[in-house]
């Protein structure tokens, strides 16, 4: 369980993280959601003692990550940027890690084969492409066979294989009880992986739910309607007071109302309808929504 | 429980150091240096001379030791990169995740690397010496290890070597900077005495200076105002000084 509390981070007059609180929960994967600013990172490294915070705390099951006697038997991270010195092959890189733990060779052998590295264990780091990068500091992360696995960005370059074997693998070790806790600016990879959700955006939690509750609260359900008598039936319904949009000519986009009620207040009015149907807003467009005034760097149109 | 412990931290940074080509490389450079000058100028003095060439007083020990110039360089460089290096890769951030506390790091990374560079640059004027005196001997000008202070100077080389590579690596931990490590190094070395040298202080202040001061140790007569090991002593007090500055900031910056 990894718990922050009142987490401050400045940076000379910049605040990179403002004041968090958040529990990671054991037995599922909990996303770390963004735009690119928003303190994730920063968040990370604060974690596992790299960057300390201005203000305020956060533990791993209680404790400061500093004083832990055996940090890696109870976190695992990855952090963003490489942390791999590319003169060093993965096996040393590895070894290296291993021994100041003093974990085995052959556990070192075994976290090399479930990221699949065998083949280019002695080769230089520095060869690898980004997706082996990132297996390896996965490898590195699950060398001690940690409680808690802190991961930072772990898709990033990863090709859709890469990606499904990771989806898999952190399911899995959720499953086994750890507490697997996942940054991403991926939303829609976040809704395959994330059971939870903790969206953060200028340094504040902007959320903390479930990734379902995530979705139907950010960026409800709108029911589609098309229809010849499209006026008639947006009459018809402004008095229930719900919001109705319109794209094109003969096409109502209604929320706040079920297809059932649309249905049967069409047929009482007489409308025809020509389609029905309820659209669910995508994790994409649910971000988008929650963090769209604390984009740190807004392309302008 | 495992636990991290200063011996596995130092088993850790054996592996590191022995497993990047451009130390092993770094290291074998250093020694070539110190062989090859130490073959290079005896035999480039013996083959100068005529018959009835000067031999009372002539120091047969300093010119087989001259390759110390240029490997103070190579270790002090290495010892700098040894942690610039994880810095410019982004390699310490494993590194101090698995050893939160850091210092264990920073006295680990001393310890093998002082081991290593005094093994090694003994060895290098250990062989110079002895290969440098068999070219003298073809002249009788050669110099015994039982000599007077022959061999105190021989065994000081690798010393000053190791002493050479620590305030690279003191500098290193300090600045976490390749380029700014290895500039201020050279500045130390090479520069800071030649500023020193155009003041009116500059031959009080000069045998001071760490490089002076440390080759004293390598020198059968010092002559200056510090003795030997006094000399040696003050480019120690350098060094150490330098470290504590970097361990005090060390756990205190972020990584």
């Amino acid at each position: 369980m990894i718990e922050a509390i009142d987490l401050t981070k400045r940076y000379g007059a910049k605040t990179a993280v403002d004041g968090l609180s958040f529990t990671v929960r054991p037995g599922v994967v909990t996303g770390f959601l963004g735009p690119n600013g928003a303190g994730k990172s920063t968040t990370m490294r604060m974690i596992v003692g790299l960057d300390a915070p201005t203000t305020g705390a956060v533990t791993v099951d209680g404790t400061r990550y500093r004083e832990l006697p055996a940090p890696l038997h109870r976190v695992g991270a990855l952090l963003e940027a490489r942390s791999i010195h590319p003169g060093r092959s993965a096996f040393n890189h590895l070894l290296a890690l291993a021994q100041t733990h003093g974990i085995t060779r052959a556990r070192v052998d075994e976290v090399i084969e479930l990221v699949g590295l065998q083949p280019v264990a002695r080769k230089r780091a520095g060869t690898f492409s980004l997706g082996m990068g990132q297996r390896l500091g996965i490898a590195s992360a699950l060398l001690g066979d940690p409680d808690t696995l802190v991961l930072d960005e772990p898709v990033n370059g990863l090709d859709p294989e890469g990606i499904h074997w990771i989806r898999t693998l952190l399911r899995r070790l959720a499953s086994e009880g750890r507490t697997i806790f996942v940054s991403s600016h991926l939303m829609s990879e976040m809704a395959l992986t994330a059971d939870h959700l903790i969206v953060v955006g200028r340094g504040r939690v902007l959320a903390d739910c479930s990734t379902a509750d995530f979705i139907a609260q950010a960026a409800p359900a709108v029911v589609r309607v098309r229809s010849p008598h499209a006026a008639r039936l947006s009459e018809a319904l402004r008095a229930e007071g719900v919001t109705i949009g319109s794209d094109e000519p003969g096409v109502l986009e209604i929320a706040g109302l079920t297809t059932d009620v649309i249905g049967e207040r069409a047929a009482a009015a007489g409308v025809t309808l020509h389609e029905l149907s309820t659209r669910h807003a995508s994790l994409e467009d649910a971000f988008m929504e929650l963090t769209r005034d604390s984009v740190e760097y807004e392309a302008v149109a | 429980m495992t636990a991290v412990t200063y011996p596995r931290v130092i088993a850790s940074e054996i592996t590191k150091l022995h497993s990047l080509r451009s130390s092993r490389l770094s290291m074998l450079i250093a020694l070539g240096l110190v062989v090859g000058l130490g073959v290079l100028v005896p035999w480039m003095s013996v083959t100068s001379w005529r018959n009835g060439s000067p031999t009372v007083g002539y120091d047969a020990v300093g010119r087989t030791l001259s390759g110390i110039y240029l490997a103070q360089i190579a270790f002090g460089v290495l010892g700098a990169m040894v942690i610039t290096g994880e810095y410019a890769t982004g390699s310490i951030r494993s590194t101090f995740a698995a050893v939160p506390r850091r210092l264990p790091v920073l006295w680990s990374k001393l310890g093998v690397f002082l081991v290593s560079t005094l093994v090694l640059g003994t060895l290098a004027s250990v062989i110079a010496f002895f290969c440098g005196q068999a070219i003298f001997a073809t002249k009788d000008v050669d110099a015994a290890l039982g000599d007077p202070h022959v061999l105190r100077a021989v065994l000081g080389c690798g010393l000053f070597l190791a002493a050479m590579g620590a305030l690279g690596l003191a500098l290193g931990a300090l600045l976490r900077n390749t380029a700014a490590a290895i500039t201020t190094l050279s500045m130390v070395l090479f520069v800071v005495p030649i500023i020193v040298d155009l003041t009116p202080k500059g031959e009080e202040i000069g045998p001071y200076l760490p490089s002076a001061a440390g080759l004293t140790i390598t020198q059968l007569d010092p002559g200056g105002p510090l003795s030997a090991w006094g000399g040696f002593g003050v480019l120690c007090a350098y060094v150490a000084a330098t470290i504590a500055l970097a361990a005090f900031l060390l756990v205190r910056r972020d990584a």
